[in-house]
């Protein structure tokens, strides 16, 4: 019932974290300058192939991606409803316009949704936040008080999932839950704060009773790697990346979207 | 200071002079002028009564205290001669929530986490981490999730990540009141293994006198604002100054504080019954099954049974607050008093004059900004006249001794005092019924008396009493029946953790 619990054996669970953030990085950015369907649909036929292949088959049509199933085609639509007009028009009921280019434009959007989102929850959820934190300070070197004070952090969301269900009862026993859904809602997220700091306070003070942020040098008792496999990750991540933009440049619809 | 001058291993020497601690914010000091000496290796018990400046003093002793902007201090407190708050990992210290200390996600990082920051060196940290978990008897893997762990777990985890860095000196805070009865003995008898093998000295704050009593060779009582009222080998000070420590709160060897009168056993009429009642806190995923149980008016029902069998979501489900997942929960029709079907149907004002709750935490359910505002909420909710509200407020804030911290934010209040306000607010509705999760829990033996007192005041005036709880003392002393769940294996996901049950008359 935590963020930070301990991940299953997933595929690629033991790549250092960093890598299969970085790895992500080249399509996104390819992804985001341009915006047409053929980049996003070859990215996607991409991921699919790799993840399969890698062995994430289960989790890719696990009920963990819906969202993206969901939320990708609801993004299209709007844009198919709302999006600049250009092109012949199809269909008009007050400020919407369908038209040919807003079709375009909804289907580029959706399966761009899909094409980043995709990879990212699926690698998200091969990481152990404990191994990302290795992986931030001891490959990134970013401040190890910050990364380990933001690692302890997320392991007080589950205990507030578990406050925020005690104080709506509580609520309840109170005799106020019958009305005001809105202001209850808003008494009962400032009580989940004042819980969240103070678990947080004890959690600072236990963490510095056994000194952390003393003085001196740090030391790490799991060690962050960064070799073949990472650099593996990464290739595959830039290669996609490449084909995606190769296969727009090529099919004449790559459009840089400020150009 | 480099780190050859203070070998880890040895005992320190721990000595307060003329010291003093206030808290930022605050007018009078915490702890003020205090002299006290500690050799290596004693092993002390640190009583006092709520406000005495145990945990500060024990902070102190820890280096948590913090800088200028945090409070001042006035005086020295020294370890092996080295200001405390230099003297970072020579002291270990295991505070009481045994949720709120757990750094990391699983057990061997939590262990090694202190060494790391220690800078011990990799190869030497993973020898050390085993060593720590063996000694505190956490037989688990280095990778088992600390998400899955007890209380009692958890409690020894902390320890055997104080332990792996070696401290001269072991600073408990009260590390077993929140712990079931066999959650407290292996706790304690982990602590006192560690001292044993490593020789540390460690001091232990503690309402619970006699849990501590077997291992320690040192009783320190403080008085108010941190005066030292006696010190000593723990039978000479506690028989010559028991009075003291009884109007301090201290739970006396074998003394329960007060044991109530017999109910009248005519009086009794039944409320509420549940018959073959299924529980879950989240639904489709039962904890208890199969629960059969009455809750009478004039009767206080106990319900008792180890940590996580769900004691708390029964007593969520008998107030009428979460849906029974099956089974069936009749309101006597004194009870229901028109309200229509089970409980958990009613609406939430219904539940006011029907049903009060007093949550395990009482911070859940405080929701206004001011002690008399909180006490205000039900009589408003139930548009009770002004001059009726008044008249209950005022009341509840005598009669609880709450008078003085009217306009005090609730938040702000005592563990004690904090509990004594919610159990008010329940009652400021005049509920026929009231269900309590952990009443007297981790509280002094003042608040216990007064709590007692209370409940079985409820239960002469007719209410239907039924409280979850660890606390054996209350079971004998003020409960007349008794509910016990037992914990039964669980291996499919369609058997619960904890099953049916045995009511008993006491």
């Amino acid at each position: 019932m935590s963020i930070a619990s301990v991940r299953p054996g997933l595929p690629l669970a033991a790549v250092n974290p960093v890598a299969k953030v970085a790895a992500t990085v080249p399509l996104s950015i390819v992804l985001v300058l341009t915006l047409d369907p053929v980049s996003a649909a070859v990215a996607i036929a991409c991921e699919l192939l790799v993840f399969t292949l890698v062995g994430f088959g289960p989790l890719l049509w696990s009920p963990r991606t819906l969202p993206i199933w969901i939320a990708a085609p609801l993004t299209g639509l709007s844009m198919v409803l709302y999006g600049a007009p250009s092109g012949e028009t199809y269909w008009e009921f007050g400020v919407i316009l369908v038209t040919e280019g807003s079709l375009l434009i909804g289907l580029a959007t959706m399966t761009r949704v899909i094409a980043i989102a995709l990879p990212a929850v699926v690698l998200f959820l091969t990481i152990d936040p404990t191994d990302l934190a290795d992986g931030l300070a001891q490959t990134l070197h970013l401040p190890a008080r910050f990364v380990l004070g933001a690692l302890a952090g997320l392991r007080l969301v589950g205990s507030s999932v578990d406050d925020w269900r005690t104080l709506r009862l509580a609520r309840r026993a109170r005799g106020v839950a019958d009305h005001g859904v809105v202001r209850r809602g808003l008494g009962q997220a400032f009580a989940l704060l004042v819980l969240a700091i103070r678990r947080g306070s004890t959690l600072a003070t236990a963490m510095e009773a056994r000194g952390f942020g003393a003085p001196g040098e740090r030391t790490w008792a799991r060690v962050a790697r960064f070799g073949a496999a990472e650099w593996a990750v990464i290739a595959v991540g830039c290669l996609v990346a490449a084909i995606a933009a190769t296969a727009a440049v090529l099919a004449g619809s790559w459009n840089v979207v400020w150009a | 200071m480099p780190p050859h001058e203070a070998p880890r291993t040895r005992p320190a020497a721990i000595s307060a002079r003329g010291w003093g601690w206030r808290h930022g914010g605050r007018r009078t000091p915490a702890v003020h002028d205090l002299d006290l000496e500690i050799a290596p290796g004693e092993r002390v018990l640190l009583l006092g009564a709520s406000g005495s400046g145990k945990s500060t003093l024990l902070h102190g002793l820890a280096g948590v205290l913090g800088d200028d902007d945090d409070g001042d201090a006035t005086g020295r407190l020294l370890i092996d001669g080295r200001p405390a708050a230099a003297a970072r990992g020579r002291s270990g210290l295991v505070l009481q929530d045994p949720d709120a200390q757990v750094v990391m996600a699983r057990v061997g990082d939590d262990v090694a986490f202190g060494l790391e920051n220690l800078g011990v060196a990799r190869e030497e940290i993973w020898s050390r981490v085993d060593a720590a978990l063996d000694a505190v008897g956490l037989d688990l893997p280095r990778d088992h999730s600390t998400a899955e762990l007890s209380g009692g777990q958890r409690q020894r985890l902390a320890l055997a990540g104080v332990l792996a860095m070696r401290p001269g000196l072991i600073l408990l805070d009260e590390p077993t009141a929140n712990l079931d009865p066999a959650g407290v003995l292996e706790v304690r008898d982990a602590v006192a293994r560690v001292a044993d093998e490593s020789g540390a000295t460690f001091v232990v704050i503690e309402h619970l006198v006699s849990t501590w009593l077997p291992v320690v060779d040192r009783v320190i009582v403080l008085g108010a604002g941190g005066a030292l009222l006696a010190d000593g080998a723990p039978a000479g000070v506690l028989d010559a100054h028991a009075a003291e420590l009884r109007a301090a709160g201290v739970w006396l060897p074998s003394e329960v504080p007060w044991h109530a009168p017999a109910p009248d056993v005519a009086a009794r009429h039944p409320l509420l019954t549940a018959d073959r009642l299924d529980v879950a806190r989240v639904h489709g995923r039962p904890v208890l099954r199969g629960v059969d149980a009455q809750v009478v008016g004039g009767g206080i029902l106990a319900v008792t049974g180890p940590n996580g069998v769900g004691k708390t979501t029964l007593a969520l489900t008998l107030a009428g607050l979460l849906r029974p997942e099956a089974g069936r929960l009749i309101a006597d029709p004194e009870l229901a008093k028109g309200a229509r079907g089970e409980p958990w149907r009613w609406r939430s004002r219904e539940l006011l004059t029907r049903i009060g709750t007093v949550f395990q935490s009482p911070e859940h359910q405080f929701i206004a900004g001011t002690v008399r505002a909180e006490l205000e909420v039900g009589p408003r909710a139930l548009k009770l006249p002004p001059a009726e509200r008044d008249a209950r407020t005022d009341a509840l804030l005598q009669s609880l001794r709450l008078e003085r911290l009217a306009a005090a934010n609730p938040f702000t209040l005592s563990g004690g005092e904090k509990r004594r306000l919610s159990v008010a607010t329940a009652l400021a509705t005049r509920p026929r019924m009231l269900v309590l999760d952990e009443p007297t829990f981790g509280q002094d033996a003042n608040t216990w008396r007064e709590l007692a007192r209370l409940i079985v005041a409820l239960r002469d005036d007719g209410v239907g009493v039924v409280a979850m709880t660890h606390d054996e003392a209350f079971v004998e002393a003020v409960a007349d029946r008794r509910l016990e769940l037992h914990r039964t294996m669980v291996d499919e996901s369609d058997t619960p953790a904890g099953t049916s049950s045995v009511e008993a008359p006491r």
